[in-house]
């Protein structure tokens, strides 16, 4: 049972989130008609044995999207931000955000 | 058998002051309170307790705990009869019933055991072998009698009638164990400010100490570290609790029994969460039989469960006792038994033995052959002599009593459930928990500290560290010792390979020839050993016999214990019962149950109620019809006749407000939405990103920056979700926010030709007419002092206005509608007529919008033009998706009078082979009553033409009918009735 601690609510259980997916993927641009681009977004994932940066929604919570870090292979966290605040290191959006290696 | 003939006369820490009635089989007999079923039985000299999984051998009891595999037993009747209770582990209550399993016709007489003759069709691999492969049809046949012949006993099939809990509990401290080693470090967390909780399976604390002579060092060390404990505001002492699984993050699974909760009104089991900073692990050991002949028999004992009956329970289980061992600890088992009264032989497998317990084992007159080991036992019911095989030759010896200790398994299961392999360690020849995870420690046996000095100091230094771990860090007091205890260590080896039926498993009936047997098979691999010869499967899940196994096959192999590795440990420990875990989310409360503002009056007015997702919904209402078939027609006519009144109230609602709230809608909506003008509404089709379709619904511009979004019923919360993400993560540039208020508005739907009639004279202030409220036209107003809107949308295919209403006035509204409607003939319907009316309109729904479809599919591609920059845009694009012969959306007429077509029918082209997946399915399906004949939606490929006949095959309901292939519009295509 993973326990994520919110940035708005506290440590709380993962059961008071949805899982929203990779968020080391980068969208592209909502008019940004490159099918490649889109393909790559939608389908290709690294799925690392380690460190993964992921999309958790505090849905019985606050509601906000979070950017957890979290390593597959145990479960622990590493981090936990606002998706909407991201970190000033954080490149701009068109670029895609800086991913720790694999541990 | 006389009533407590094998009880000391003194000792114990069972209250002789408190007798107890309880029966076995029928029998009545007496126990003590402090009793367990095991010991109370013993006492009273029963000794066959069970009959064998699948010889139907005799069996008695072999253990004093969790890891029984013989003596399992059923309790209860009717509701509350729970099967395979281990008998050592249920605390004796007055009263209890308990029934032995797996005998027939009675205990004693066992026809079955004649399953014993034909053993070697039974061996490791014989299920597989006879009935897999050419004789499959063998197994049919055959199934029925060795179901009945091999097993357990019967679960219940009646409803449970007792009540259990789940709750979560948090702890700073979590020990699971309270030994001497948990209770030191209860001791040491405690004084360091942390919270515990103390974790022990037995309804005593003390672990190993509670089988020390009663007045000894030890149990005065008990008394102490119990009152220090008790002594502390925040320490919670959970006994009869077992901790059953480890789950990430410090989370522990627990299962507390109430074997007497009836009596005292409480929960049955209960299912704790505990949520711990620390986890202390001090669960102990397990002892390891021996592998010989017979080494089943009843009688046969763990050396240290024999010394627990002994001490704890002052049972003296035979008067003439064989210990057979390979280390020191079992030696402490025969002293006490001497000293108890009864005459001992001691063998020990070792040629070397320490001087000191030689000297007292003369000074009690007990018999030692050292580098001698039982070879076989004599005896069926009850042993009755070991034969012992040494250097100097074999020689028989009478016994009623044989107690065996093969070392000690630290009891890895729960540090391991994780994934976390257990690691072996040469010089307790066992697993000890592989490397624990940040905020996890081990201490006493499991990590190998085998006596009970090791115990208290690993138990006092993990204690110490758990709380500091919490940062709990107040200075700790000295641990307090135990002198005597300090034993000197163990050596374990293996003994050497058995001839005979010699037991691994016991409870699954595993031998030492069904391991031979499997690796000269080629199973080698312990995984593939366990499913073959299904050893370690029982509901003991191989407590005492996964060593035993290992240690076999390793030796088989020519292999190191490392390299023959361990089985994989998964939660529970022990097993769970399900209503433990369910707790009260049963029956009704299994989920929760959303109503809307108008369910009552639903219910008041012979609703017919459906399930959709969590919500109830009106199905039909029984007043139009006898069953659901007539009442969907008849409530069908009112509507497209005079006028219906639907509740609506589940469709998923949301506000959505700010400056950039159309260009979020205009992104979101595959039509457009940018230049839909304030008042006015329009129907709009969501993608996902990989260019299917998402949702559907109507949004209103309520405002230049303000609209009102519904979706579909059932994704309500995902649409919600999904605006949430794309602002929070993707456009995190636009100015809008977006609000769920489904819950905030009642809703309602009057459709039907006189439906304008009906809301004039509900709402006389409004001005309801076609110039000022025009389809897809919005106008707002008030009822009962909440807000009011409007809308005039139509999904039958009528003239129909959605009316929203602040919902603590939704059942005032619909009551007001009722009532001006019925003059105009207004009647309410349900579920099942609103997808009819869909239907016969062609309107898409849930079953056509399947996660599989594309708005081409659905016929709506024309919705969206030459548009783009809207989500799943552009891989809607993608070749596959584009391909001419995909199943697009059709409309069937049925052919064939006084016949049907169901939802779900494979459709087939004239003449094709009516195999495999057809050329589509028909997704819904009602009767038209305008039409006079059954009519349905369906996904069909592209290559059968409008105008077609196919043939819809509903196998389960073996049903073949044909039907017309026609546009999905069957009413009213040129849309002249919304304005009628
Ligand atoms: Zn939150």
């Amino acid at each position: 049972m993973l326990r994520i601690d919110c940035p708005c609510c506290g440590p709380r259980d993962h059961d008071e989130f949805r899982y929203g997916g990779d968020a080391s993927v980068t969208r592209p641009a909502h008019d940004d008609s490159d099918f490649e681009a889109w393909y790559r977004y939608v389908f290709v994932r690294k799925n690392p044995a380690g460190a993964h940066r992921e999309h958790w929604q505090h849905v019985l919570g606050c509601r906000q999207w979070l950017i957890v870090e979290r390593d597959t292979r145990n479960h622990a966290i590493a981090s936990v931000a606002l998706a909407r605040k991201p970190p000033t290191k954080q490149p701009p959006t068109n670029k895609s955000p800086a991913r720790k290696p694999s541990r | 058998m006389s009533s407590n003939s094998k009880r000391l006369a003194e000792g114990g820490r069972i209250d002789r002051g408190r007798p107890l009635e309880f029966s076995f089989d029928g029998s009545k007999l007496t126990g003590f309170q402090g009793d367990t079923l095991a010991s109370a039985l013993l006492a009273n000299g029963v000794s066959l307790v069970g009959r064998s999984f699948k010889y139907h051998r005799p069996r008695g009891i072999f253990s004093a705990g969790a890891e029984e595999p013989n003596a399992l037993v059923t309790l209860g009747t009717g509701g509350r009869r729970e099967p395979n209770l281990p008998a050592t582990m249920l605390e004796l209550a007055d009263g209890m019933g308990a029934e032995s399993q797996n005998r027939w016709p009675s205990l004693a007489f066992d026809v079955q055991s004649l399953n014993s003759l034909f053993a070697p069709f039974l061996s490791a691999g014989f299920y597989y072998k006879t009935f897999m492969g050419p004789t499959r049809r063998a197994w049919m046949f055959y199934e029925h009698f060795i179901r009945k012949a091999a097993g357990l006993g019967k679960a219940a099939i009646e409803p449970d009638p007792d009540r259990y809990e789940v709750r979560h509990a948090f702890a700073d401290v979590a020990i699971v164990g309270g030994g001497p080693a948990g209770l030191s470090a209860a001791r040491a967390a405690a004084n360091a400010g942390a919270r515990v909780a103390l974790i022990e399976q037995d309804f005593e604390f003390g672990g190993q100490i509670l089988s020390e002579r009663p007045g000894s060092e030890a149990a005065a060390w008990l008394q102490a570290v119990e009152a220090e404990l008790e002594g502390f505001g925040d320490v919670s002492l959970m006994a009869r609790t077992t901790a059953v699984g480890l789950y990430d993050g410090n989370v522990l699974g627990l299962v507390e029994r109430r074997d007497d909760a009836q009596a005292v009104g409480q929960a049955r089991q209960a299912f704790t969460i505990l949520r711990a900073g620390a986890i202390v692990f001090a669960g102990g050991a397990i002892e390891r039989p021996l592998v010989f002949s017979n080494n089943d028999r009843p009688g046969v004992m763990l050396a240290s469960a024999v010394r627990t009956y002994v001490n704890r329970f002052a049972v003296l289980p035979g008067r003439k006792a064989v210990v057979a061992t390979t280390n020191d600890g079992a030696w402490r088992t025969a002293f006490d038994l001497a000293a108890a009264g009864a005459q001992v032989t001691l063998a020990d497998l070792r040629a070397t033995l320490a001087p000191a317990l030689q000297a007292e084992a003369s000074r009690l007159g007990i018999a030692v052959h050292a580098g001698t080991h039982i070879a076989d036992l004599r005896g069926g019911r009850a042993v009755m002599a070991a034969r012992l095989a040494g250097a100097g030759g074999e020689t028989e010896v009478d016994c009623d009593l044989v107690c065996v200790s093969g070392g000690w398994s630290p009891t890895v299961h729960l540090t391991s459930q994780l994934g976390v392999k257990p690691v072996y360690r040469e010089d307790i020849d066992g697993f000890v928990p592989g490397p624990f995870a940040a905020g996890q420690f081990g201490a006493g046996s499991v990590v190998g500290g085998f006596t009970t000095a090791e115990a208290i100091e690993t138990g006092h230094r993990a204690g110490i560290g758990a709380a500091s771990y919490c940062g709990k860090t107040k200075p700790v007091p000295a641990a307090l010792e135990l002198q005597s205890a300090k034993l000197p260590a163990a050596a374990f080896r293996n003994i050497p390979a058995a001839r005979g039926k010699a037991f691994v498993d016991i409870q699954m009936d595993v031998t030492a020839g069904d391991i031979a047997l499997a690796h000269r098979e080629g199973y080698e691999s312990v995984e593939h050993l366990k499913r073959y010869t299904t050893l370690g499967m029982g509901t003991d899940q191989g407590k005492t016999s996964n060593f035993p196994a290992l240690s076999a096959m390793a030796a088989l192999r020519g292999a190191t214990i490392p390299e023959t590795g361990t089985t994989t440990f998964r939660p529970p420990y022990t097993p769970v019962a399900i209503g433990a875990l369910a707790g009260r989310a049963i029956g009704r409360h299994f989920k929760p149950i959303r109503r809307t503002p108008m369910h009552d009056w639903h219910i008041a007015n012979g609703a017919d109620m459906l399930e959709v997702g969590l919500w109830m919904r009106p199905y039909f209402y029984r007043g139009a019809g006898r069953d659901v078939n007539e009442a969907y027609v008849a409530e069908m006519r009112f509507v497209r006749e005079a006028a219906g009144l639907m509740d609506i109230s589940t469709l998923g609602k949301i506000d959505v407000q700010g400056p950039d709230a159309a260009t979020l809608l205009d992104r979101v909506y595959a039509n457009g939405f940018a230049k839909l003008p304030v008042g006015r509404a329009r129907y709009g089709v969501m993608l996902r990103d990989d260019g299917i379709v998402f949702d559907d619904g109507t949004t209103t511009r309520l405002g230049e920056q303000r609209f009102f979004m519904t979706t579909s019923t059932a994704k309500a919360a995902d649409v919600t979700s999904r605006l949430e993400f794309l602002l929070d993560t993707a456009w995190r540039d636009l100015r809008v926010a977006v609000s769920s208020v489904t819950d905030e508005w009642a809703a309602m739907s009057v459709a039907g030709p006189r439906s304008r009639q009906v809301l004039a004279a509900a709402f006389p202030a409004l001005d309801l007419s076609n110039e000022a409220l025009p389809h897809m036209g919005v106008i707002e107003g008030e009822f009962d002092g909440r807000a009011l809107r409007i809308i005039r949308l139509s999904y039958s295919g009528e003239r129909a206005y959605e009316v929203y209403v602040g919902a603590s006035a939704g059942e005032a509204a619909w009551g007001r509608l009722v009532e001006v409607g019925e003059p105009f003939g207004l009647r309410p319907y349900g579920v099942e007529a609103l997808g009819a009316l869909r239907v016969e309109k062609g309107h898409v729904a849930g079953p056509e919008i399947d996660g599989r479809t594309t708005l081409d599919d659905l016929g709506l591609g024309r919705m969206v033009g030459k548009r783009s920059g809207f989500v799943g845009d552009v891989l809607r694009r993608r070749p596959a998706l584009g391909e001419p012969n995909r199943q697009r959306l059709v409309g069937l007429k049925c052919l064939e009078a006084g016949k049907r077509l169901s939802g779900g029918a494979i459709l087939f082209k004239q003449g094709q082979t009516r195999q495999g997946h057809g050329r589509g399915r028909i997704t819904s399906v009602t009767y038209s009553p305008t039409l006079g004949a059954y009519v349905g939606l369906a996904l069909l490929a592209g290559d059968v033409a409008m105008g077609e006949e196919v043939v819809a095959v509903h196998r389960m309901k073996n049903e073949a009918v044909r039907a017309h292939v026609v546009s999905p519009v069957f009413l009213d295509p040129e849309g002249e009735r919304l304005h009628g």
